[in-house]
């Protein structure tokens, strides 16, 4: 086995992999090909040996499996990918720039004193890695050079596309020295959050509220239209948090994916965390103030203007 | 018990702005305390109003610029504050690498028994530097948490880190730690007018480069910028012109085709 040119790391939870692992296998293939190498994969935890058997798909040269554990601890992780990165040099370590991504790849980076960039959404090679993420709430893109000869990457999520095809890669398993009974953060269980008066996935129409809003008083003229539109109200993220709506109606990473046939986004900027919830609405409505809004990019429709001018006008109209 | 609570002034970009080589116009840019680390400051205001910790100390490294976020730290609640800044930060890109070598400089000084920084700077987005210090440090830590029950007498931090699509996981935490923190921990408080008056007379101290044993060379990252531009749409927009009420009469055209209220 040649010494990798991309280590990318799964991630899985409660027995299944995530998407962006297999989004990972393609990302670390297009850098590996750049840097010219081969692609590793690591698996570790759970049933390494299925997890394996998944992500062998067209392009991955290697997959360790490494059975330690069950679910994602950080301690765990951390130890086994320095310990695989000891013993395969790779010149990448490529993590998902996810939450529990982001609980263990800037501790590693830290350790093995690499440089670190995350949540990136374009990689190049060329002598020198070169790696494309946003900035200021997504209003501007920037590329970064990068010194060194090795890098830790966290990549975001839906950028790529996921690997496919059936891939022959060696599969071999990794004994690492770590033990999840030292963790000193242990996960005594999860639970899901959410439930509540409406299923905000299921509705066809979403009115969508942010914090263009201002005040919890003025979601009012929110619920108006909403009845006009025969619609349901969902929100962003900082109107769950302002406890002005329940957490059931947050739309986004954290919250809940929506396909409605209709989402229209008022007052929300469109974060990358709240677009990955809505993204996949047939059509995209937009009214806000400011015309470099994030949310513009991805919208079908929008109208640049003040949501106080433009929704009482809608009411209006479909009363 | 001492808290520590890493707090950035983030640069906003306005509805109109001019990018200048790799970097915003500055008089396009504004400045306000990093959503994220309002949460943090609230939390260490907490546990100091629960008698748990007895000084909550702002971190930042900002230039003097940043004093007047920082005083709103002061202000909510923090009882004083350090400032890291050197000319020769000024030049530098501050990676993730960078500022933990300067803000560790701090903890080994301050010797605190917690960190809370936030889960992300608002402007630079890069999710990482709560973690990656509390490797530095040898802190235990934990990323996105936005639920915390502190046991101090056990030496641990009950957290609920925030997972993706509602899954949040119970996670039990050893004392000293590094909580990066999620909005929606807890209501921040607004400062009030006696606040802001008591925070013009809390310290903030200033630390240079020799101040805290480091050199220019260890703030020469790894990272140069060397693009900055607007992204490219991804959709084609219609952008639908007119006065709100021209505007909201097409908008309810487009709606009624697409069957909306049929
Ligand atoms: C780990 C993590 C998970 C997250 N999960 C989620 C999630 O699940 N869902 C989510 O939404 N966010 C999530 N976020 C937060 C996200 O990063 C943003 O902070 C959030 O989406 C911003 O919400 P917003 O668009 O309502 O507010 P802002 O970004 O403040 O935008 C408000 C918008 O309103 C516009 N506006 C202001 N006044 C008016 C007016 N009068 N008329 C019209 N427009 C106006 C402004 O121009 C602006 O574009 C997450 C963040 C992190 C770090
Ligand atoms: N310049 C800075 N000064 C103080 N704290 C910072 C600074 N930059 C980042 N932090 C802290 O690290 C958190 C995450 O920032 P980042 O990793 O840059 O997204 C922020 O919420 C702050 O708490």
């Amino acid at each position: 086995m040649a010494d990798p040119a991309v280590l990318a790391v799964a991630e899985h939870r409660r027995g299944e992999l995530r998407d962006v692992s297999f989004e990972l296998l393609t990302a670390g293939r297009e850098l590996a090909d750049a840097i010219g190498g081969e692609l590793h994969v690591a698996v570790i935890s759970g049933d390494v040996e299925a997890h394996a058997d998944a992500l062998n798909r067209e392009g991955v040269d290697a997959i360790h499996t490494v059975p330690v554990g069950e679910e994602f601890d950080h301690t765990v992780y951390q130890g086994a990918v320095e310990e695989l990165v000891d013993a395969h040099d790779p010149a990448t370590v490529l993590f998902p720039n996810s939450v529990n991504g982001l609980d263990y790849a800037p501790a590693v980076a830290e350790s093995l004193g690499v440089p670190l960039v995350t949540d990136a959404i374009d990689v190049a090679y060329d002598d020198e890695l070169t790696v494309t993420r946003e900035q200021y709430g997504s209003k501007v893109e920037t590329t970064l050079a990068v010194e060194g000869d090795r890098y830790a990457l966290t990549v975001r999520g839906g950028e790529w596309p996921a690997a496919d095809g059936t891939g022959d890669a060696v599969v071999e398993s990794f004994t690492v020295d770590v033990d999840p009974a030292d963790s000193g953060a242990r996960v005594q269980g999860y639970e899901e959050v959410g439930g509540g008066d409406v299923d905000i996935a299921d509705a066809d129409v979403l009115v969508s509220v942010g914090r263009g809003i201002e005040e919890e008083d003025n979601l009012e003229l929110i619920f108006d239209l909403a009845e006009a539109m025969d619609a349901t109200v969902s929100s962003s993220r900082p109107i769950v948090d302002n406890g002005w709506l329940p957490k059931n109606r947050q739309v986004g990473q954290s919250g809940k994916v929506v396909t409605p046939d209709v989402y229209l986004a008022i007052g929300i900027s469109g974060a990358v965390q709240h677009v990955a919830g809505m993204k996949g609405a047939e059509t995209i409505i937009a009214i806000n103030t400011d015309p470099n809004a994030p949310i513009f990019d991805i919208a079908d429709y929008g109208i640049v203007g003040d949501l106080f001018d433009v929704v009482p006008e809608l009411i209006d109209d479909f009363e | 018990m001492k808290v520590l609570v890493t707090v950035k002034e983030v640069a906003e970009v306005g509805d109109d702005f001019a990018i200048e080589g790799t970097d915003i116009a500055e008089g396009d840019l504004e400045y306000d305390l990093n959503e994220w680390d309002d949460y943090a400051i609230e939390a260490g205001v907490q546990l100091a109003e629960a008698g748990v910790a007895d000084e909550v100390v702002a971190l930042t490294i900002g230039p003097e610029r940043s004093e007047e976020t920082i005083r709103m730290a002061l202000a909510k609640g923090a009882d004083r504050a350090v400032r890291v800044w050197d000319d020769a930060i000024e030049d530098a890109f501050l990676d993730v690498e960078t500022k933990v070598g300067l803000l560790e400089a701090i903890v080994d000084e301050e010797e605190p028994d917690l960190v809370l920084s936030g889960v992300q700077a608002a402007d630079d987005a890069f999710g990482a530097t709560g973690v990656a210090l509390a490797d530095r440090i040898g802190f235990e830590h934990a990323a996105v948490v936005n639920d915390l029950d502190l046991d101090a007498d056990a030496g641990v931090a009950n957290v609920r880190r925030e997972l993706e699509g509602g899954v949040e996981e119970l996670t039990e935490v050893d004392m000293p730690a590094v909580l990066t923190v999620q909005t929606g921990l807890n209501e921040p408080r607004y400062a009030s007018l006696r606040g802001i008056r008591q925070a013009q007379r809390k310290e903030i101290a200033t630390r240079d480069l020799a101040d805290i044993g480091l050199s220019p060379a260890d703030v020469d990252g790894a990272l140069t910028v060397t693009e900055m531009y607007e992204p490219e749409s991804e959709s084609d927009a219609e952008i639908i012109e007119g006065d709100a009420g021209e505007a909201a009469g097409r908008l309810t055209e487009v709606l009624r085709e697409k069957g909306v209220d049929a």
